[in-house]
């Protein structure tokens, strides 16, 4: 059998129905579905007269524009309400699982999946979210899709998907200390940039990535998406399998044992090939942040801010113009003299315990700086409640942030949780576009552990700078 | 969806690259249930900010849109697409699309056409010199063509019969309902499964 990658594997065991010219028709094995990319999916069922094929292969979840405030339950704005109602009566007319927000095991789709061990090896996963691609961490195929896409899932469970191609991003090395996931994958996309993984699927390797631990491997196929690729993929090993065990939906007993032997065998053949290839030194990484307004504009913080005249490429030139324009900056800045009004931690990308942790490891008996508002979003109600038996809420609130309920927040303008025009954020999450944070907004792509020295300083910085 | 065969239209040029779909319709937007509606989020802040190509007189009216590669970025809401069509465009042209993107456009009828690079940039400056210009999209040829000369573009033969024929993809799946069905009872028995809900 000729020698295959991860992603084809999986691909190829997914396969229903193949035809010559024709895209694969491929199962979903987990349909992870909110409220703002379903509402006219479930209206083109009921317009259709067909039923939710598999209720039981779907999971809903109130994320993107609810508040995050400790009252959870009020949603002020009369729109965002009427689309969480939406969702709520749509999944009680078709039989789908539903987490509301400020409840129990409620939380951003992407952690929630992962929290509750509905994400696992060798499955695929589809959600109406492009940054699905971060269950990718556990070996699945995981990837966003639009809302007729949705509509066809609800219908039939299947999707008719073009092959990817493949790509191979290997991480040599160890990471330093100080340098997380977060680093990396903004290292990686400022490199290849934010159209480089197009078509691809990409799969992360190499002692920097065996050596993360599961919500960093999430961080990084998380953002795979912003470098443009299909998505991204991290072969399990045991540090996947440890995670999963006795998460509420893992398999359990005898069966358990059966899933990781099969789950052992999803790695990439030694003699495969990827389409392409990439070659990142991690020895060489240091923290890394965004100075413009795509996550392919980032620079090592101890760097300045590029002069646009430096690209040689008109295009990019431009391009960084325009992005200095709209986020205030001027090229040759130190990025440590950036200062901030805002820094939020949170988001699929780095809302997950092991962020919160960086980040009160740095606040802790720190506070933050004057004038600066500090807003901490856990990714899900479960990761929360973990944050608080550790008493992380109160490193933080004795620091001077904010402690909130789960929920997308500031990652994106849609809920209470906004930038003012013109106000400037180090943000854990992982689009800086112009206005992705509030109207006029200006983004700074960090690692938690920066933006917790951030808050404390005012200004862009690391622990280290402390 | 409504097939899609040949268009005939004037074209507006964007002069930008990477242009991501929270551009081309904020989130604000994405908080309605409707599908049709939102031609007037469409690019808002950079029209807001005034002197933006599209709100140009000599290219009011246009139909097909030309971009800069990387078209189509960043999130997947599919308003993006529904927000250029419900502002009257039927056909955007970029040397590269985002995947999702080019997938949302493809199944609702917007019709993303891949040109080089230097294809596209000669269109632009067509159109810039006389806005008047009209091109011609023709799907059954593959070709588009602007002021004599001709642009050849590919698009996957399935994906080019369900435009021209206005096929709806999940009556085209469910003939294949047996085979999911086998596809079903064969899957192992350990894989996850959201029912019953765990408290
Ligand atoms: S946290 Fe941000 S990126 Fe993640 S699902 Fe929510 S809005 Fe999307």
């Amino acid at each position: 059998m000729t020698a295959r990658t991860l992603a084809e594997k999986v691909w190829e065991s997914h396969v229903v129905h193949r035809e010559e010219g024709e895209p694969d028709l491929l199962y979903i094995d987990l349909h992870l579905v909110h409220e703002v990319t379903s509402p006219q999916a479930f209206d083109g069922l009921r317009l259709a007269g067909r039923p939710v094929r598999r209720p039981d292969l779907t999971q809903a979840t109130e994320d993107h524009n609810i508040p995050t405030d400790l009252l959870g339950g009020l949603i002020e704005d009369p729109v965002s309400r009427i689309q969480v109602e939406t969702l709520r009566a749509n999944c009680s007319e078709f039989g789908v699982p539903l987490r509301s927000m400020a409840q129990d095991k409620q939380g951003v789709v992407h952690v929630i999946g992962p929290d509750l061990g509905l994400t696992q090896p060798g499955t695929t996963v589809v959600c109406g979210d492009s940054h699905t691609s971060t269950h990718g961490a556990f070996g699945a195929l995981a990837f966003g899709i639009g809302t007729s896409e949705v509509e066809h899932v609800l219908a039939t469970q299947t999707l008719p998907q073009r092959k990817p191609k493949t790509m191979a991003v290997t991480v040599q090395g160890a990471l330093p200390s100080g340098v997380t996931a977060k680093d990396l994958i903004l290292a990686v996309i400022a490199q290849i940039g934010t159209g480089g993984g197009q078509g691809h699927v990409i799969e992360y390797r190499g002692q920097a990535i065996e050596g993360l631990s599961m919500e960093g491997r999430m961080t990084v196929c998380n953002m795979s998406i912003e470098a443009g690729a299909r998505a991204g993929l991290v072969a399990p090993d045991e540090t996947t399998f440890e995670y999963l065990k006795g998460r509420p939906h893992a398999p359990q007993g005898a069966e358990w044992d059966r899933a990781v032997e099969a789950w052992r065998e999803l790695r990439t053949d030694p003699d495969a090939r990827f389409d392409r290839e990439v070659v990142i030194d991690a020895t060489a990484l240091t923290p890394f942040v965004t100075w413009g307004t795509n996550p392919g504009q980032g620079a090592p913080l101890a760097a300045e801010i590029p002069d646009p005249s430096s690209f040689a490429d008109p295009a990019e030139r431009d391009a960084a113009e325009r992005a200095l324009a709209y986020m205030g900056l001027q090229g040759g800045t130190p990025l440590r003299a950036v200062a901030v009004d805002t820094v939020f931690i949170g988001s699929c990308t780095n809302g997950r315990l092991e962020d919160l942790r960086a980040a009160a490891e740095v606040l802790r008996g720190r506070h933050v700086a004057d004038g600066v508002r500090a807003l901490v979003v856990p990714g899900s109600m479960d990761v929360k409640a973990a944050a608080e038996a550790e008493g992380l809420d109160r490193v933080f609130t004795e620091a001077g942030a904010q402690w909130r309920n789960a929920g997308c927040s500031m990652c994106l303008g849609m809920n209470p949780d906004t930038l003012a025009p013109q106000e400037r954020s180090a943000s854990t999450s992982n689009r800086n576009f112009e206005g992705r944070q509030g109207r006029g907004g200006r983004t700074h792509l960090v690692s938690p552990a920066v933006a917790a020295a951030t808050a404390v300083v005012g200004r862009l910085a690391a622990p280290a700078d402390l | 969806m409504e097939p899609f065969t040949v268009h005939t239209g004037r074209a507006v040029p964007l002069r930008r690259s990477n242009v991501d779909t929270d551009q081309i319709i904020p989130s604000d937007y994405l908080k309605r249930v409707s599908r049709t509606g939102f031609a007037d989020g469409l690019f808002r802040e950079w029209r807001a900010a005034g002197d933006f190509v599209l709100d140009q007189p000599e290219y009011a009216g246009a139909t097909v849109l030309l971009a800069g590669p990387d078209f189509g970025t960043g999130s997947s809401r599919e308003h993006a697409v529904w927000a250029l069509q419900d502002a009257g465009f039927r056909v955007v042209v970029s040397s590269r699309f985002a995947d999702i993107f080019r997938n949302n456009a493809l199944k609702g009828g917007l019709l993303p056409v891949v040109l080089g690079s230097d294809a596209v940039e000669g269109l632009m400056a067509a159109v810039e010199t006389a806005p008047q210009t009209e091109l011609t999209v023709d799907l059954q040829r593959c070709q588009v063509d602007c002021g004599g000369q001709n642009y050849r573009f590919e698009l996957e033969e399935s994906a080019r019969q369900r435009l021209l024929q206005g096929l709806d993809d999940i009556a085209l799946t469910l003939r294949y309902e047996e085979e999911i069905l086998a596809f079903e009872a064969s899957r192992l028995s350990w894989k996850p499964k959201t029912i019953p809900a765990i408290t």
